[in-house]
């Protein structure tokens, strides 16, 4: 027995072992020369943020390159700039470092800079709109849960007050309804994803974005999945109402990930002057985002005729959807990093495309191509269409 | 920098000189100059703490100054060290299989080629690679001051002489410059300023090889100077506080100062000054 476990765990290790052996023959013998031909080196840095303050810019660099950088010379707006850098003007790969501009930057203006390396290799970045940067006050917190609170909660808690108009709807109604919200969500989904993939720009490459997006979906869509075939039976005995509120719930949370991204998109861009959040456009994110409160709220037009048996539920989903966005405003607004928006938002994501299924499997009730149902049909183009239509309010 | 007060090699000791640079007398009388020179790719420190890969003559940028009077012979003995094909293309009268202009006339990694010709006309002139691209044979670093000084001259005599190569740097070669400078170092003499005295002549010698953005202008703040455009004249031009150039222009500028204290001067192209292109005469009594 012990025999057979030593040998299992012996063949379990051999490979591993045979590799690192060959890491080192590599390392010591191999033609690693090869890659380290004459050509110039690769220095890559990647400008993470810009920050204002009265008569000094902060830029905060990372080195996403497999070499050394050394930060030479700075221009602003095209004049070679006195400036320190903290630890040091080298930045070892994936070391971060601050540099820090004595420069009379004006007010509103373009304001463009660019690190020059040892080698005269140029990095650059233009901040359109040049305003002082928020430092952690208590009125940039109090106007950061304000906008959270308009933009998220309110709109979502409003969507939820349909409740008593959906609750009248039957038969095909209720089928359109259900169809409808899909449609919303499938929306949001691919909303959330190509959102995401937008922020990989600002993602240094060496975080590989990419592979941010596929785990934070997958990781959404497998977990909840994994949840639910665990938790089947016990559902089932709790019958229909359980399952209605633990729809409601997912789809809460789903569009609270995808709204705690967006949060952090309208915090950072308001922080940084990319974006003037006039009012028309936070008019715009709230009309878009009552339609988040139907989709939570349809599934359980069917087993809850009255509201108030639920109320306390209802609240809680509102609060779960549209709350994160208040969370994801601070944080944007304060510590940015568009990685873990990045992250956010696909975790969001998986999690919309996963409830979109679970409540079309349930339309489907076994029978898949049933579906196709031209109110269906129509309920879930419906709901495409009410959300592209609602985000043009938000293009502002 | 050596550079600005520097040609014939006359800043090397006299051993050292004799192996870049030989004058003797030839059998007609006139002087024969002759000169070793070779094409050699060198990283050069172009601002404080950026370095360039440049092609380079002799290992500097611009290349060693050649200085010769109106009717002496000059021969150069290049050898190319570097790894593309170049030349030594002159301004002034020269025959012209010694162009350095023509495809066959490019001088391959480890070729020689010797270049003669008579020095003429008097003036100050230059010298660049002239092979392809020849604008980044340029932008790399190879070109250089050549000055003719008149046999019979009739200008007052300089107390100073100054030489001053207008350049820039694309250091990440995207066809436009990040740096610029008067002999390569940008903000060099703003850091270093050039002493002179009130009162005396001060000669420049003044070439804009600038590549890309190839305008360039020098003025003088708070003083005015004698322009003599192109040197080929004995009598000035102008009497004027700024001089615009394109590519490959060249003038004498004679000043006297009337003050002392830090002068400053700089290109009338601002971007180039805050680039790099600004310097500082200290002027004392
Ligand atoms: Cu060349």
């Amino acid at each position: 027995m012990l025999r057979r476990r030593l040998k299992t765990g012996f063949n379990a290790l051999l490979p591993v072992f045979l590799l690192l052996l060959l890491l080192l023959v590599f390392l010591k013998y191999g033609p690693l020369g090869v890659f380290k031909a004459s050509v110039p080196p690769i220095e890559e840095v990647f400008i993470q943020k810009v920050t204002f303050s009265p008569d000094h810019i902060v830029v905060d660099v990372i080195n996403d390159g497999p070499e050394p950088v050394t930060i030479a010379q700075i221009l602003v707006n095209e004049v070679f700039w006195q400036f320190h850098m903290a630890p040091s003007q080298t930045l070892n790969p994936l070391e971060r470092g601050r540099i820090d501009i004595s420069y009379p930057w004006v007010e509103g203006d373009v304001e463009r800079i660019t690190l020059v390396s040892r080698n005269g290799v140029t990095f650059e970045t233009e901040v359109n709109v040049a305003t002082v940067t928020p430092t952690f006050n208590f009125l940039y917190f109090k106007s950061f849960m304000l906008l959270g609170v308009y933009v998220g909660v309110i709109p979502v808690l409003l969507g939820l007050m349909w409740f008593p108009f959906l609750v009248t709807l039957r038969g095909k109604g209720y089928a359109f309804l259900l169809a409808l919200t899909v449609g919303l969500l499938v929306f949001l989904g691919f909303d959330a994803l190509s959102e995401s993939f937008n922020l990989l720009k600002d993602v240094p490459e060496s975080f590989n974005g990419v592979g941010i997006i596929v785990i934070g979906l997958l990781l959404a869509i497998l977990s909840l999945s994994a949840v639910s075939y665990k938790t089947q039976h016990q559902r089932r005995e709790k019958g229909e109402h359980y399952q209605a509120l633990v729809w409601g719930y997912l789809i809460a949370l789903g569009i609270g990930l995808h709204n705690l991204g967006e949060g952090l998109a309208i915090g950072s861009a308001y922080a940084i002057g990319e974006i003037a959040l006039g009012s028309t456009l936070v008019i715009g994110f709230m009309i878009h985002n009552v339609t988040e409160g139907v989709a939570i709220v349809a599934p359980l037009t069917r087993t809850y005729k009255h509201i108030n048996r639920f109320l306390f539920h209802l609240i809680m989903m509102g609060l779960l959807a549209g709350a994160p966005t208040i969370l994801g405003t601070l944080i944007g607004g304060f510590a940015y990093s568009a990685a873990i928006a990045v992250l956010f938002l696909s975790i969001g994501a998986g999690a919309i495309f996963d409830v979109s299924f679970d409540i079309l499997n349930h339309m489907a009730k076994g029978k898949w191509l049933e579906i196709f149902t031209v109110t269906n049909a129509l309920g879930f183009l419906s709901g495409l269409l009410i959300m592209y239509v609602t985000g043009f309010l938000v293009v502002g | 920098m050596e550079f600005l007060t520097t040609w014939n090699f006359n800043n090397l000791p006299p051993d050292e000189r004799q192996k870049f640079y030989k004058e003797s007398t030839l059998p007609d009388g006139r002087t024969l100059r002759e000169y070793w020179f070779h094409a050699l790719d060198k990283e050069i420190e172009i601002a404080p703490g950026v370095f360039f890969p440049a092609w380079t003559y002799n290992g500097q940028v611009p290349a060693p100054t050649i200085r010769a009077t109106e009717g002496d012979l000059i021969r150069i003995h290049f050898q190319n060290l570097g790894t593309k094909p170049h030349t030594m293309h002159f301004h002034g009268f020269h025959p012209i299989e010694m162009d350095g202009a023509l495809p066959h006339q490019f001088v391959y990694p480890g070729e020689t080629f010797v270049y003669e010709f008579d020095a003429e006309p008097f003036g100050v002139h230059l010298f660049h690679c002239h092979s392809v691209p020849i604008s980044q044979h340029i932008s790399k670093g190879l070109y250089g001051a050549y000055i003719v000084d008149p046999k019979h001259d009739t200008r007052p005599k300089p107390d100073k002489e100054l030489i001053m190569v207008m350049n820039g740097f694309d250091t990440n070669f995207d066809e436009a410059n990040e740096f610029y400078a008067v002999n390569t170092a940008a903000f060099y003499y703003a850091k270093n300023p050039i002493k002179v005295k009130v009162g005396e002549l001060i000669r420049i010698y003044l070439i804009n090889i600038l590549e890309f953005d190839q305008i360039n202008s020098f003025h003088l703040h708070a003083q005015f100077f004698y322009e003599y455009q192109t040197g080929t004249s004995l009598k000035p031009d102008f009497y004027t506080d700024i001089t615009v150039m394109g590519q490959g222009e060249r003038s004498i500028l004679d000043i006297r100062f009337k003050f002392s204290g830090k002068i400053m001067f700089h290109a009338h192209k601002t971007e180039f000054a805050e680039q790099g292109w600004m310097g500082f005469f200290e002027v004392h009594e």
